[in-house]
């Protein structure tokens, strides 16, 4: 059998190189040796891990940044529908238990005590009596089965009961034309939402979990959940409730999050 | 190639006042194409970071050095930042191809028997590409598919950002990990172009070049003219 000639390879130039370059820079080449490049390498790294302090955090970068991210809380707040409501599920569908997710790990959860609990209210609020856990569990009970969305990207459905916010916020005397209800919980984790949120119709101080009292990992005895609103806006183990209309960065906002996180 | 080239234009849609000639690539839209790239590597370096913080196939985590963004918040902030720019100049090209007609004259018709013609030719290593001015049939699928990616990737990601606000449109995909899955697909599949199209661009400098310089110019009307007749030969395939 005849051996064909081979096409020239497609990424191969036509005329051949001149092997004259070689020959001028003889030296060079025979310069680059094994240990050059190892060291030329190490060096490229260290640049690299230099670089690795992420031009994000340049502070001419960050403000730009933060700033879009200010800007688009402005456009999320104008593109809410105040009445609008989420997809609700079915039983069937809960998952049991929920998600756990904190800024520490589960093991770390400090559980609180539902006896000696109280809700603390401030601000804007006309009757700030403190409340027991067993007066917010004897309130009416809305049942939510609606997704959680994290923003890390998983999300699962679970079924939450608890007194409806706005109600609560009304039966208090909260001046309900106020821009913030914030929250200060157990861990001193902080967590503010806007107030179309907090009156929206699917906002509640969640009590239950699929029926039972919330388990202490997912927020006894009180948290909130919304279904406008990202996972970790929804505060846990709350201990007061600030009405307000003074603006202040949250636990993960200081960090760079986006305030407003709706979905 | 027997292609006729824009030169070869009929003499009514020839130009009736003195203008600059246009050119292959106009102004508006080298300024958008580069816009798009910065925009295009923003998004998808932050979106890998995003990505990473729960992954959709296990195997799969980006390195560090590859993302954009050190921690979770900073790739966040750099999506929504350059979601605004892909988004607005996106925008702003599908309005620019419609309105000038960029889009009928280079991307359209695409047909069967030239697809089948320029894949045999491409697999032949017989692809010729001297007329820069005109697409084959599988660069006209590139490019129509790649816009049509980029679309969905703007939908999905709506759909990712506010399923709720918009949960007419996130109910079409049933599910929010379906809305991520398809999500990250677009961004395969734009990766994949931009390969191609990178590695191609590069093998024919001066398409390179012309999306710089904008190329050589065009006699006669500018992108408005007529569509350019097919690749394949055969007389029966022209208008």
């Amino acid at each position: 059998m005849a051996i064909r000639p081979r096409k020239p390879p497609l990424f191969r130039p036509k005329k051949p190189i001149g092997r004259s370059v070689l020959k001028e820079h003889r030296k060079l080449i025979e310069a680059i040796d094994r240990r050059g490049v190892l060291r030329g390498t190490l060096s490229l790294g260290a640049l690299a891990l230099l670089t690795g302090c992420d031009v994000s955090e340049e502070p001419a970068v960050q403000s730009t940044l933060r700033a879009v991210s200010a800007w688009n809380d402005g456009v999320q707040s104008a593109l809410f529908r105040k009445v609008h409501l989420a997809p609700t599920f079915s039983p069937s569908q809960v998952v049991k238990p929920p998600r756990f997710n904190a800024y520490y790990d589960i093991e770390n959860v400090r559980p609180v005590d539902g006896g000696s609990w109280q809700l603390e209210l401030a601000g804007r609020i006309a009757d700030k009596r403190p409340w027991t856990a067993r007066q917010i569990y004897r309130l009416p009970e809305q049942e939510l089965i609606i997704r959680h969305i994290c923003v890390e990207g998983w999300d699962y459905i679970g079924q939450w009961s608890g007194p409806n916010l706005r109600a609560f916020l009304e039966r208090v005397g909260a001046d309900l034309s106020a821009k913030y209800v914030y929250f200060i919980c157990n861990d001193d984790y902080t967590e503010s939402i806007d107030m179309a949120c907090a009156l929206h119709p699917q906002t509640i101080l969640a009590t239950k979990y699929a029926g039972a009292p919330i388990a202490d990992p997912f927020g006894y005895p009180l948290r909130l959940r919304t279904s406008t609103k990202l996972g970790y806006k929804n505060a846990k183990w709350i201990r007061t409730i600030e009405v307000t209309n003074d603006f202040r960065e949250t636990f993960w906002s200081k960090q760079g999050f986006n305030w407003f996180a709706g979905i | 190639m027997s292609t006729p080239s824009v030169k070869s234009l009929t003499p009514e849609i020839a130009p009736r006042r003195a203008r600059k000639p246009a050119r292959l690539h106009p102004l508006p839209l080298r300024i958008m194409h580069w816009i798009n790239a910065i925009a295009i590597f923003i998004m998808i370096g932050s979106g890998w970071k995003i990505y990473n913080d729960d992954v959709i196939l296990g195997w799969l985590h980006f390195p560090d050095w590859i993302v954009i963004g050190k921690w979770a918040q900073y790739g966040l902030q750099w999506h929504f930042f350059g979601m605004w720019i892909f988004g607005l100049n996106g925008i702003a090209y599908l309005a620019y191809g419609v309105a000038t007609g960029r889009f009928r004259q280079k991307l359209f018709p695409i047909r069967l028997r030239e697809i089948f013609a320029t894949v045999g030719d491409a697999l032949r290593f017989r692809l010729t590409h001297d007329d820069l001015a005109v697409y084959n049939a599988v660069q006209k699928i590139l490019y129509l598919g790649v816009i049509l990616v980029g679309i969905l990737i703007v939908i999905t990601g709506l759909c990712l950002w506010k399923p709720v606000q918009f949960s007419e449109l996130a109910a079409v995909f049933h599910g929010f990990q379906v809305i991520r899955i398809i999500h990250f697909l677009c961004m395969a599949a734009i990766v994949a172009f931009i390969l191609v199209h990178v590695t191609l661009a590069l093998l024919v400098p001066q398409s390179f070049v012309a999306m710089i310089t904008g190329g050589p110019t065009m006699r006669g009307a500018p992108a408005l003219a007529a569509a350019p007749a097919p690749v394949a030969p055969t007389p029966d395939s022209s208008q």
